[in-house]
């Protein structure tokens, strides 16, 4: 690893790159244009749900069947939709791109620990995004058994679903090596002077987020294996005895259990909740640090929140599984951590809407998208409390009610935090600015269609309107009265797809405009706004290591000579 | 400028980074085995008759396959003993004898694997024939990787030693850890599929 810049190709300096920034925008892209093409598939998918039977424009002829989408396509969209949406989208983006960027500029090191391993984690990720991909061209489509691929369904399911496991096997090795890299980089490489303490809070997310990754996902991969044997070698580990499919009873020895795949994958699917939404908090708080130009409230308590939220993480999972018959013990055990998990959250969330009591808040893109996810995140985050209780969880299970609360928590929360983030970022990773008026036109409208997309799903889901319906609940008399949210829904989300263009057209007119950004155009206090160049340097991030003698939000400090001191100055 | 603490440790931590990050690697391993023996113990108490290990498997071989573990765990840190102690020879030794015991290990395993086969046992037999296929075939791919990893030290990537001894030392001891992971795993797996 050198700094001197010897003649490198394209193909080592842009594709085989081990620079930490390159591949965290390699990641960042490729996990953008998957965001899309999930996206695509929900709006297809929508036309259904808002027009049954009738035929989808423009790619119904892709679709066969005179254009109308047919209803195992529907299924296989919807199992791939939330796939793509979580483990090719926005963890990687969160984790991957961001993580990778930014962890090792924010704490002073020159890459991160293990590049060649973070070369290989992002090549594991796009492998399985390609298998991914193929399983929509295998016989019977993609999968097709939900996201969560619940047997005995997933097991005697088309091909699809071994795809899908393969795929799942690259992805998660993937993010072993991405979560080991992230864990000892941190660990290791923080510079001189950057104690535990003094980390801004976005490493403090990341650093959580790998702890999650690293435990959390290997039970799956141990389901995972456990259901290929299923599928492959004809075991039956998910199989019970004597089940019935289409008339006739299946060979297989049995002696199995379903449950146990439930537990092994919300073993690991609860967790994967705080990884979808810590990288979130860390970006919120440096962007509202930032804009309120006054310290984060309460920066220990958030410390010491995020790392019980994490440890809490690991004992909840059973909380996705109360209609399984479970005894009222294990039920009230898993209630009572379900709401135990909810104070970290609530303390997280008010140290941010604290923080911004007394700020000058300076209202620029990041900022209205931070400030956005606030009440957002709050709406998921409340709406969940009657899905922790048993009671009232049996009402609402597997309605529109759940899909609406963890779209609040992931799609107008965590996807307006990366937002967010890339119009914050932007700066420091292309030396260009982002179109203010682009940017903000972006949020009004996305803004205003999230909610539109996901608001009526509460309506629908108290009237009880299952969520894996293909005609959207028509045949269900007691849906008669919110079937009419199905259009505007529809409509929503696809004015939501329209509201990208601005973002798209941002990004590209924004790099390829001459505006050229300063080093520290947001006057932060963060080391990788105020001791490297945007962007910064090749290999190595900095003409010389800083070392940090302060906290990473000192904004306004009194009888300073600016509002904000940045952490590598002495004194 | 190089990434720091490759070699040396950093003080206030007292670890370098691949010593670090294979520890990481180990606890995730670790919920990976976690996570299947709690299959095992999932589906052992769901089922009214479940049985036992001796009643299809061989006591005897695995015993074997046994000792051949512990013992290439043991040649394995003395291969790294060695090289602290700068005597690359020895080092040559013992990563041999641990290649062997570990290959040992594999060609125990294929006889009792096929012997199954060969009765018409599989892992479509029943749920105990499914999961032992299912974590001893994982173990083996373990076992099989640290092969592939202690060979390559063992001949070509011996030549590191000559340039970069102190890396290469921390190289042999990361394996070493691996290794007495795979060991580790056989340990529990011994008794629970064999005896219990």
């Amino acid at each position: 690893m050198s700094t001197d810049h010897h003649k490198e190709s394209f193909w080592t300096k842009y594709i085989f790159s081990t620079d930490h920034k390159i591949i965290g925008i390699q990641y960042g892209i490729t996990s953008l244009v998957w965001l899309l093409f999930g996206f695509t598939l929900m709006m297809i998918m929508r036309y259904q749900l808002a027009y049954p039977e009738s035929p989808v424009p423009f790619i119904g002829s892709l679709l066969g069947d005179g254009g109308i989408l047919p209803s195992e396509m529907y299924n296989s969209l919807g199992a791939m939709h939330g796939t793509i949406m979580i483990f090719l989208g926005v963890v990687p983006l969160a984790f991957g791109a961001f993580g990778n960027y930014f962890v090792p500029l924010q704490i002073g090191a020159i890459d991160m620990a293990f590049p060649k391993l973070n070369a290989a984690s992002y090549w594991m990720y796009f492998m399985g995004s390609v298998v991914m991909a193929i399983g929509f061209f295998v016989p019977g489509g993609a999968a097709n058994s939900g996201w969560t691929s619940y047997p005995p369904l997933a097991d005697v399911a088309t091909m699809g679903q071994t795809v899908w496991l393969w795929g799942m096997v690259l992805l998660i090795t993937s993010s072993l090596l991405g979560s080991v890299n992230i864990l000892v980089t941190v660990i290791q490489l923080r510079t001189e002077g950057m104690t535990w303490m003094k980390l801004p809070i976005f490493v403090w997310t990341q650093f959580i987020t790998a702890f999650l990754l690293l435990l959390a996902f290997p039970p799956l991969e141990a389901a995972g294996v456990l259901q290929l044997m299923d599928r492959l070698a004809g075991t039956s580990f998910f199989m019970p005895s004597g089940l019935v499919v289409s008339g006739e009873v299946l060979t297989n020895a049995g002696g199995g259990s379903p449950l146990l795949w439930q537990h092994l994958f919300w073993f690991l699917a609860h967790p994967e909740v705080y990884v979808l939404i810590l990288p979130a908090f860390g970006i919120i708080t440096e962007i509202i640090a930032n804009n309120t130009r006054k310290p984060i409230w309460g920066y220990k308590a958030l410390v010491y929140a995020m790392i019980f939220l994490g440890f809490m993480s690991f004992i909840v999972w059973a909380h996705h599984m109360y209609i399984t018959g479970m005894g009222t013990t294990i039920g009230a055990f898993f209630q009572t951590t379900t709401m135990i998990i909810s104070i970290p959250s609530v303390v997280i969330l008010t140290a941010l809407l604290l923080s911004l009591w007394g700020g000058s808040i300076r209202f620029n893109t990041p900022m209205l998208f931070a400030l956005g996810f606030i009440p957002m995140f709050g709406i998921g985050g409340l709406t969940g409390l009657p899905l922790g209780l048993a009671a009232s969880d049996i009402h609402l299970h597997d309605t529109y009610y759940v899909i609406g609360h963890f779209h609040y928590v992931v799609a107008p929360g965590t996807i307006f935090a990366l937002f967010a983030g890339i119009y914050y970022w932007f700066p420091k990773m292309t030396g260009k600015k982002t179109n203010e008026t682009l940017g903000k036109l972006h949020f009004f409208f996305s803004f205003i269609f999230m909610n539109g997309v996901f608001m009526p799903m509460f309506v629908q889901g108290l009237a009880g309107v299952s969520r894996r319906l293909w005609d959207g609940g028509e045949i269900y008399a007691h849906a008669a009265d919110v079937l009419y949210l199905n259009e505007v829904m529809s409509v929503s989300a696809w004015l939501l797809g329209l509201a990208q263009i601005f973002f798209i057209v941002n990004m590209i007119v924004s790099l390829r405009g001459k505006k050229t950004a300063e080093v520290n155009p947001w006057d932060a206090t963060t080391i990788e706004w105020t001791d490297t160049t945007s962007p910064p340097l090749g290999h190595g991030n900095f003409e010389t290591v800083p070392s940090v003698y302060r906290g990473p939000y000192e904004y306004s400090v009194p009888g300073a000579d600016k509002d904000f001191t940045p952490q590598s100055e002495k004194g | 400028m190089d990434i720091p603490y490759t070699v040396k440790n950093r003080p206030d931590t007292g670890l370098y980074n691949g010593k670090l990050g294979v520890w990481l690697f180990l606890a995730s391993e670790v919920m990976l085995f976690g996570g299947l023996f709690s299959a095992y113990i999932f589906l052992r108490t769901g089922v009214d008759n479940w049985p036992m290990g001796a009643e299809y498997l061989s006591v005897p071989l695995a015993t074997l396959n046994t000792m051949f573990l512990i013992t290439s765990s043991v040649t394995m840190v003395m291969s790294w003993a060695s090289l602290k102690l700068n005597d690359f020879k020895k080092f040559k030794m013992y990563a041999g004898i641990t290649l062997l015991l570990a290959l040992g290990f594999l060609v125990v395993k294929y006889f009792e694997y096929t012997s199954k086969f060969h009765h018409g046992y599989f892992p479509s037999t029943n749920n105990f024939l499914g999961i032992y296929f299912t974590m001893t075939g994982l173990h083996v791919l373990h076992v099989i990787g640290g092969i592939v990893v202690i060979f390559f030290y063992w001949m070509p990537g011996a030549k590191m030693w000559e340039t970069d001894p102190g890396r290469f030392t921390n190289r042999i001891e990361i394996v070493g850890l691996y290794w007495h992971f795979v060991d580790l795993v056989w340990i529990f797996l011994f008794p629970v599929l064999y005896l219990l």
